[in-house]
């Protein structure tokens, strides 16, 4: 039909010899180009107003983000809010996740925390009541708390990092768990480093201007 | 359709406080008269605050659709924007779509506006579109009074949630002293940075409250960070790269135009004689008719730029997503080269191809100061001469024996020769689009309007209404194909009431002909639902909306045809019937290889 055109068929076109990963870069033929998928800690600081989790949940969800928690509240500041996002995904995909959170018009500032960050997790748990020392001596070496404990049922809560209360919730494993609720985790950079740079400035802000009133301008989403 | 006008009066029964009057200097010299203008505010309805800041930050026209939700923002308009030109459309998409072209044309953002429930939800096709090509738009879409939302009242839509996916910011306004701010603001940010749309809620009983509060002038959020500079010492290495490769490409995307970026583009590409590729949206930011141009890549682009793209071992991209339409297979991209990628949004460096040398910032800028920064022309010469023979081994031609019915591409080519160089061509999407983008010589930018992204057929009809507003000087052409035209023809209605100058050519093929095309090609020649044997007569169709219609079927006569088209002094159609057996080639299978582009069915 198209008889105009020409040159020669696909096959018998000369090709290049590279080749690119699914994730677009290039692979050395030497060394290849593999990503494996790492657990990132990423704190966000959002406006605190209505629709902001949706938007970080649709986010994630639309782009197929793989997350394993996602923790939000209040910050010291009435007008923010702290997100901690727990993900598991290879480099190039936190790379993303970051990149496109802080696209997101309520959020403030993003920030990947490093392995030393502190992280903390809370899980409430009810197991069955009939050895209730037990369930005590197990609770004491977690440094948990009892919070209800009745004729059939114990309730307790353990804080930690995410593998004490892995670790926790094995150890009730044994006298039958009913049920358990699990905050996922939250975090904050360790010592003097600050979370995210927003906080930062606003902190530094407040020092040198003391008498300024510490808001911002409201953007009427209430 | 649904109805749009609400019969439902809401209540308006906030007794604003009265104005105080204590002045604030408080002194008894000043005049009362003095004192009254001090205080005399310019509105005094939320929905005239909505008006007042699209005044302040410029804007001259609007594209809508009236209802009951956003009734009062028409009559602020009718009372104080008289000088505001309003185009009533015939159905919100394409109210949406006309704002987008006319954002494009015109460079600020296009304002469209509907009522609630199904008036925002026709429009979202439309902001998805603009969405995902980065174009700057404003929806403001009327909401059910506050104390109604959530309660599944009358035409009641979540259109914030809606659209928050498909928006680039979305406000849901609450309060009548501070909606004109809102507006400001997202009007601000339509234009900011990487382009795109955003939208504001306003529900009623917000429009309709009292207030005697001012827009402020229209800001960004202040947490909101302003487009970086190119980092210095980045563009330096990048520049090394690009003077050294012995393959240099340059790929210009949409960005390139958004970015005003096109003159900057050319001066660099001429004086270091580097090809370049365009995507489809970057389509006139370098002119198809220079030496170096190889013109558009991609699943439908000329072969030539393919096979530079498969290639090249040093890749200068500018302003693009690096959309699959353009890639293919990411693993045979341009897979031998090292990759610079400047783009004003962080998130889309190494989203879908790595780039080894990222450069963040403004399209004009990187460019400018990667000029600065070349040490000397790359030493292409074969390279150079490599692409002029994959120029001639692949031209972009088409069979035209006169016993055949009409080929779509010489009625492209036709028309591109009558038309003067700065004409506008919108199209909507199918094989059409993909022939005026490949007959048409683009020689300038922002001449090229499309839906590339969200590929919306139905398109091309209002977005050149909007471009024919925005720019009532230039000539504008809408291709069209048969199935794209039907689906928003009413807005014929519109182009006839504003006696706007577009000529429209419908490239008839009684088909979804792109479907048919893949249908034949990958299944096994079942054309389900994609043959359209009962299209009206679109000659006559025109004739019924008070345009002018022509009917076109022979290669005799059609530079008359479309020369009396052109002529005509208000909206004309011209229904071109072409060979319904012509298909859309070179064609790179989906998710294929760039550098195995198939010229006709057999090599598919």
């Amino acid at each position: 039909m198209s008889q105009g055109l020409s040159g020669p068929r696909p096959e018998a076109r000369e090709m290049p010899d590279g080749q690119r990963s699914k994730h677009g870069i290039r692979i050395d033929p030497q060394t290849g180009a593999r990503h494996e998928p790492e657990r990132t800690v990423i704190s966000a600081l959002v406006k605190h107003e209505p629709g902001v989790l949706s938007k970080v949940s649709g986010l994630v969800s639309r782009r197929q983000f793989n997350i394993e928690s996602l923790t939000v509240g209040p910050t010291t500041n009435p007008e923010s809010a702290r997100i901690t996002l727990v993900i598991e995904e290879p480099d190039p995909g936190v790379r993303q996740v970051k990149r496109q959170l802080k696209k997101l018009m309520p959020v403030i500032s993003v920030r990947e925390l490093g392995d030393d960050a502190i992280r903390r997790e809370l899980v409430v748990l009810k197991v069955h009541g009939d050895e209730p020392d037990k369930v005590h001596a197990i609770t004491q070496m977690y440094d948990g708390l009892t919070l209800d404990a009745g004729p059939r049922t114990i309730t307790v809560e353990i804080t930690g990092d995410e593998q004490k209360i892995n670790d926790a919730i094995d150890a009730f494993q044994q006298f039958g768990i009913r049920e358990l609720a699990r905050t996922g985790q939250t975090a904050l950079a360790r010592g003097e480093e600050w979370t995210t740079h927003a906080e930062e400035e606003r902190y530094e802000r407040a020092c040198t201007e003391p008498s300024s009133n510490d808001t911002e301008p409201n953007t009427d989403t209430k | 359709m649904s109805e749009h006008a609400s019969t439902t009066v809401p209540d308006t029964d906030e007794q604003h406080t009265t104005d105080t009057a204590t002045s604030e200097s408080g002194t008894e010299i000043e005049s009362e008269n003095e004192r009254t203008s001090e205080r005399q505010s310019v509105v005094t309805t939320g929905a005239e605050s909505v008006v007042a800041a699209l005044r302040n930050v410029g804007v001259e026209d609007l594209f809508g659709v009236q209802g009951g939700a956003i009734m009062p923002v028409y009559d602020a308009l009718y009372s104080t924007g008289s000088d505001l030109n309003h185009v009533t459309m015939a159905h919100e998409q394409g109210a949406a779509h006309a704002a987008d072209a006319y954002g494009q044309v015109t460079g600020t953002p296009g304002v469209c506006m509907a009522t609630s429930g199904p008036g925002a939800t026709n429009l979202a096709t439309g902001i998805a579109d603009a969405d995902m090509d980065s174009d700057p738009v404003i929806a403001l879409t009327g909401q059910v009074p506050t104390n109604l939302v959530g309660n599944d009242a009358f035409q009641e839509t979540d259109t914030v949630g809606v659209t928050r996916p498909i928006t680039k910011a979305n406000y849901f306004a609450g309060d009548s002293d501070t909606v004109g701010d809102v507006v400001g603001e997202a009007f601000m940010l339509a234009r900011e940075g990487r382009p795109g749309p955003t939208l504001v809620d306003l529900p009623k009983d917000v429009t309709l409250g009292d207030t005697d509060t001012d827009p402020d002038t229209a800001s960004l959020p202040e947490y909101h960070e302003i487009t970086e500079e190119p980092d210095e010492k980045a563009v330096r290495e990048a520049a090394r790269v690009l003077a050294d490769a012995e393959k240099p490409l340059i790929l210009s995307g949409g960005g390139v135009i958004k970015g005003d970026a096109s003159e900057a583009l050319r001066r660099f590409a001429r004086e270091y004689q580097i090809p370049v590729v365009t995507t489809m949206p970057g389509i006139g930011s370098f002119p198809e008719d220079h030496e170096l141009s190889m013109e558009w890549a991609g699943m439908h682009g000329t072969g030539y730029a393919n096979m530079a793209i498969s290639h090249c071992d040093c890749l200068f991209a500018i302003g693009t997503r690096f959309d699959d339409r353009l890639t293919g297979g990411i693993e045979t991209f341009a897979p031998d080269a090292e990759v610079i990628h400047a783009d004003i949004d962080p998130a889309e460096i190494s989203k879908n191809v790595h780039a080894e040398y990222p450069l963040i910032g403004d399209a004009a800028r990187v460019i400018e100061q990667m000029h600065t920064e070349m040490a000397c022309t790359p030493d292409a010469n074969e390279w150079r001469e490599q692409c002029v023979t994959w120029k001639e081994e692949y031209p972009m031609t088409y069979a035209t024996p006169d016993d055949e019915p009409l080929k779509p591409q010489f009625v492209v080519e036709a028309m591109d020769e009558i038309t003067p160089d700065d004409a506008i061509v919108t199209t909507g999407v199918g094989q059409h689009q993909m022939w005026a983008a490949q007959y048409w010589s683009f020689t300038e930018p922002n001449t090229w309007i499309s839906s590339h992204g969200l590929g919306t057929m139905g398109y091309g009809l209002p977005a050149a209404l909007g471009a024919k507003v925005a720019a009532p000087d230039r000539e504008v052409v809408c291709f069209d194909g048969d199935g794209s035209f039907l689906m928003t023809v009413e807005e014929l209605s519109v182009a006839v009431r504003e006696n706007l100058d577009i000529t429209v050519i419908v490239l008839n093929n009684e088909a979804i002909g792109m479907v048919r095309q893949w249908q034949d090609a990958f299944f096994g020649q079942r054309r389900m639902a994609s043959e359209y044997p009962w299209i009206p007569d679109f000659a006559k169709l025109a004739e019924a909306f008070g345009a002018k219609g022509f009917t076109l079927r022979d290669y005799d006569d059609t530079a008359d045809t479309l020369q009396a088209a052109r002529a005509y002094d208000g909206p004309s159609v011209v229904d071109a019937y072409v060979d319904p057996a012509e298909n859309v080639y070179p064609m790179v299978s989906s998710g294929g290889n760039n550098a195995q582009f198939a010229l006709s069915e057999d090599q598919l």
